[in-house]
């Protein structure tokens, strides 16, 4: 088949075809060789306490189990959200249902069934170290597939109705219009929801990684149990090497995974004119200069799409579509209907009786631990608030200090918390710290960037005629955060507050309650109850008190978040 | 008419919203309707009087309420007919290059891919744009842009070549340049489409390029006029002939059709709380501002200008120059004669007065012929708190309008309000509130 050259060839600047394509090409054959090896531990027997390594050799090791881990965890979310996403925006039936499910999904905190869940996954795999790794893996999926799944439904209720029309007119198959109209369409939504729940799947995994029960050691190979071994022991040079390391995977993913992806996204935009402030990536330019890839996708992915397109597409002068079994169908669904909500009664039956059976001193231990916990979020939240307004506003308003700091902040930020919670206790345990404050440190820890990059976004975004006219009216400082500044970030900073009481609320888990150095650290809260009741094998404790945080976190979600974002909507919102 | 039997037929198809309560919105009363081969027909209307809804049932995009549209005699199958559109915004995707934008449809018709590649290059040839395959649609200027719209629609040559405001979205030269190439396209049979329908709102479009016209009325849509243009193409915009059916569909797009327009009671009290008296007439969605504007030109006329030259004049298509006209015809400020507008002793008044007397002359008029603000206004001064939510009155427009017209009638209720200072909204807490004198 001789293709036709076009006008706009590109001459790239450099060409080291042969190199890139060596790079290439061992980079996969690399990739191979370690999900062989993975492979091979993963469905070994299961190792009851695991020997964690405090030697830089094994930091590679570790670093792939971990990324692995992590891949895995979003190969599943991404999997979920375009199934979920695609049946809730196109079954009105189902979307009456699916979208407040999952809206509260979303709002539970993740991590307080970190314990339930490794000890369900354990007693279902006794007999290899799968069980552990499936429970982590599936805590890091429910961490993190919300806000794609989100995205995705939302992209697809939004596609243009002409778009749609010129689909229908033109008689896409549902392939096509999924490949073509769907996918396209969803795709910077779903980029940079991936690339917040990869970031908040960090924070999931090394929490999974270095979970310790009582007398029974959950760790796993990795780089959260890494750092946990390195700061139980007290050994600086080997937690500075997993930090470095932690630090160095996170840049590296940015740069060969989401800056490609983020540039190629960029012809996604759904935008009829070019815009000037492109993303580029230099490893895009690498990838889409090279030979190899350009064969692959010759031979093999672009026919390959041709005969998919192909086998969907429907004749010009074709029969029509065979009807669907309407009967067995309707049938079906009725059915799982039904099983659907006997189990759900169950469950809910024999949850009631459980918790029924919590005596009085547990009772108050719940509602005293609910109220520490509460103010411990909300203090991490003012603190952090009153220190990022000022400087995010600071940032946002002056370019200059943008360019230096953000990055910065960008990489402060990337660490995740739960990576550093061994390190800030070992600090904690030298100064003579409690842990009653030390968990508000811990949660402020994890939660303050969103705030800060939400008020640098929404100070950036304050107009400029704005800014200029209040400099004009002569506006004193107390005038122009009154009237300008914080209405002007108002809708942002709810947005990172909403996100920080989140991540607060999972960090109480893992904040107010720790194994470390084979002694217990734990304070006053909900999270200790939690993770206490796990220890202790005490499961009438361990669901009440998971059952009034989640309670807790989804009233205040709906009385007070979601009041404010409605105000930031209506009122606080730029309109052009 | 054309002895040929019609590509498509639409019989007795109509368009409502079946409330709760039974009651009907009609957006599109019953209309018979045909499509002829060898004809360009142009289907013209002020925007939102259903045009496009009728082109989306014509196509099969969309069902009626009522009724019938047959394909060759048949009716459809669930099958969209071999026929494409080319919209008002494009609707290019903006991922996929020129060539395949265009080549989307035959992938959908199962060509193989150097078939395909074949047909897209010829039919980018025929609408001007070689060279331009590898480009982006942002890459484009708009003009080029609807040329790959067009290029999309004519690759599966298809037997209806349907148009929903194709030059609505460029500016004049452009829309002129690419009116004349589709002209040139389809007289020297280089398309091999049998028929175009065109719906527009801009009446020297249709006049240029149709061969017949129909003119659409709105609320419901109705068909008022359809005729065919036995003008020789090129055509001059001179002629004689060509002025006289200018003018001709101006005045049916001013006419008030007296059949449909309710009695304006002349005080009718009422009181929150009980139903409201029969049917409200529509607002017309203009500003006060714009009105007072077309006064004044009109009393630097002499009080009386001819429409089309006034649209002419003001680069002001049908669209937003009739409902100017037709607020200041309804508070008796101008009236509509032969296609002319016409100022009245009121309007003439209301055009030399102050600001502040213009709102109280504003005022007057509104509360004497404008029912839905006298309604609001004696529900408002019913009430002890002089203060009613938005969605009182929602509920009662909602028996006469549909739910997107219902929104826009309160929000031209409550701009002519504030302006004539009768009533105030609170868009916080979504209120009217009576405006202290």
């Amino acid at each position: 088949m001789t293709k036709p050259i076009f006008g706009r060839v590109i001459l790239p600047e450099r060409t080291w075809p042969f190199f890139i394509d060596l790079l290439i090409f061992g980079a996969g054959l690399a990739l191979f060789y370690g999900l062989l090896v993975i492979a091979q531990t993963w469905f070994g027997p299961f190792r009851p306490a695991a020997e964690i390594s405090q030697r830089p050799q094994a930091l590679p090791a570790y670093a792939a189990n971990s990324l692995l881990r992590m891949l895995i965890a979003y190969a599943l979310s991404l999997l979920f959200t375009l199934v979920y996403g695609y049946i809730a925006a196109y079954s009105a039936k189902a979307e009456r249902i699916m979208i407040p499910l999952l809206d509260v999904l979303q709002s539970i905190p993740v991590l307080s069934f970190l314990p339930g869940v490794m000890l369900a996954m354990v007693a279902l795999f006794p007999r290899s170290q799968l069980g552990v790794e499936l429970g982590s893996i599936l805590l890091i999926f429910t961490g993190q597939v919300w806000n794609m799944t989100f995205s995705f439904y939302a992209s697809l209720k939004s596609i243009p109705q002409e778009l749609r029309e010129v689909a229908r007119v033109s008689r896409f198959s549902w392939w096509q219009r999924f490949t073509q109209l769907e996918l396209p369409y969803a795709a910077i939504g779903l980029v940079w929801n991936s690339m917040m729940s990869v970031a908040g799947g960090w924070f999931f995994l090394m929490a999974c990684e270095m979970f310790v029960l009582g007398q029974r050691d959950f760790r796993l190979p990795g780089l959260g149990s890494y750092l946990q071994a390195a700061a139980s022991a007290g050994d600086t040079t080997a937690i500075l090497w997993g930090v470095g390391t932690m630090i160095g995977l996170i840049v590296l993913l940015d740069q060969l995974i989401w800056r490609p992806v983020i540039a190629w996204a960029e012809k996604f935009k759904f935008e009829q004119v070019e815009s000037a402030m492109a993303p580029r990536s230099a490893v895009l330019n690498l990838l889409r200069r090279s030979a190899v890839v350009a064969d692959v996708n010759r031979t093999v992915f672009r026919p390959l799409t041709e005969r998919v397109g192909l086998y969907f597409a429907r004749p010009i002068e074709g029969p029509k579509p065979p009807q669907s079994l309407p009967a067995w169908r309707r049938w079906t669904l009725r059915v799982l209907a039904l099983t659907l909500v006997v189990a759900t009664g169950y469950g809910l039956a024999r949850a009631g009786l459980m918790v029924a059976g919590l005596n009085a001193a547990e009772i108050a231990e719940i509602v005293r631990g609910a109220g520490a916990t509460f103010m411990r979020v909300m203090i991490a939240l003012c603190i952090g608030a009153a220190w990022t307004i000022p400087v995010g506003v600071a940032i946002g308003l002056s370019p200059r200090l943008a360019r230096v700091a953000q990055p910065l902040a960008q990489i402060a930020a990337s660490v995740p918390a739960t990576a550093l919670f061994p390190v800030v206790l070992l600090v904690l345990i030298q100064t003579g710290g409690g842990l009653g404050i030390g968990s508000v440190l811990l949660m402020l820890l994890g939660t303050q960037w969103y705030i800060l990059f939400n008020v640098i976004a929404g100070a950036m975004a304050i107009p400029t005629d704005l800014k200029e006219a209040t400099s004009i009216a002569g506006l004193g400082t107390v005038d122009r955060w009154r009237l300008l500044i914080l209405p002007g970030i108002f809708p942002y900073l709810v947005t990172g507050l909403v996100t920080a009481a989140g991540g607060a609320w999972n960090a109480s888990i893992v904040a107010e309650y720790f194994h470390f150095k084979d002694q217990i650290l734990m304070t006053t809260g909900l999270g200790a109850t939690i993770s206490q009741a796990t220890d202790q094998g005490n499961f009438d404790l361990l669901l009440g008190a998971t059952i009034v945080m989640s309670t807790m976190v989804v009233t205040i979600n709906r009385l007070v978040w979601r009041r404010l974002y409605r105000l930031a909507e209506t009122r606080f919102k730029l309109e052009t | 008419m054309a002895l040929e039997e019609p590509i498509i037929e639409a019989r007795a198809v109509e368009k409502f919203f079946a409330q709760p309560d039974g009651h009907r919105i009609q957006v599109i009363a019953p209309i018979d309707l045909a499509i002829y081969p060898n004809q360009i027909v142009a289907l013209l209307g002020a925007s939102g009087c259903g045009k496009s809804t009728l082109l989306r049932i014509l196509t099969g995009l969309a069902l009626p309420s009522a009724g019938q549209v047959l394909w060759h005699g048949k009716p459809f199958d669930g099958q969209i007919p071999n026929v494409s559109i080319v919209f008002q915004s494009f609707a290019l995707f903006p991922w996929l290059t020129v060539l395949d934008n265009v080549e989307a449809p035959l992938k959908a018709r199962g060509v193989r891919a150097i078939e395909r590649h074949k047909r897209a290059l010829r039919i980018l040839d025929t609408v001007g744009l070689d060279g331009f395959e590898a480009a982006y649609p942002k890459e484009l200027s708009g003009g080029m842009k609807q040329r790959v719209g067009v290029a999309r629609a004519l690759v599966v040559e298809p037997e209806l070549l349907f148009m929903d405001e194709p030059f609505s979205a460029l500016d004049v030269l452009t829309a002129e340049n690419l009116r004349g190439e589709l002209l040139e396209l389809w007289l020297s049979k280089k398309m091999s489409t049998r028929a175009i329908f065109l719906v527009t709102h801009n009446i020297e479009e249709a006049m240029v390029l149709a061969d017949r016209i129909i003119v659409l009325d709105r609320n419901p849509a109705t068909v008022r006029a359809d005729f065919e243009v036995q003008l020789a193409q090129p055509r001059d915009r001179r002629a004689p002939r060509f002025i006289e059916l200018m003018d001709y569909i101006y005045k049916i797009l001013t006419q008030p059709k007296r059949e449909h327009k309710p009695p304006v009671p002349e005080t009718t009290p009422v009181v929150s709380g009980e139903s409201p008296p029969g049917k409200y007439q529509m607002l017309p969605h203009a500003r006060p501002g714009g009105m007072a504007g077309l006064l004044e030109i009109l009393l630097n006329r002499q009080g009386r200008d001819d429409l089309s030259h006034l649209a002419d004049e003001l680069v002001m298509e049908v669209d937003d120059l009739l409902p100017i006209i037709e607020t200041a015809a309804l508070l008796n400020f101008a009236r509509l004669h032969e296609g002319a507008v016409e100022i009245t002793a009121e309007g003439r008044t209301f055009a030399e007065a102050d600001i502040q007397t213009r709102k109280l002359l504003f005022r007057d008029a509104a509360l004497r012929h404008a029912s839905l603000l006298r309604h609001i206004e004696h529900a408002l001064k019913a009430k002890s708190d002089h203060t009613l939510s938005e969605d009182f009155f929602r509920d009662v427009l909602d028996e006469h309008f549909s739910e997107e017209e219902v929104q826009r009638q309160l929000r031209t209720a409550i701009h002519w309000g504030r302006y004539a200072e009768i009533f105030d909204y609170d868009a916080d807490h979504k209120r009217l509130y009576l405006t202290e004198p």
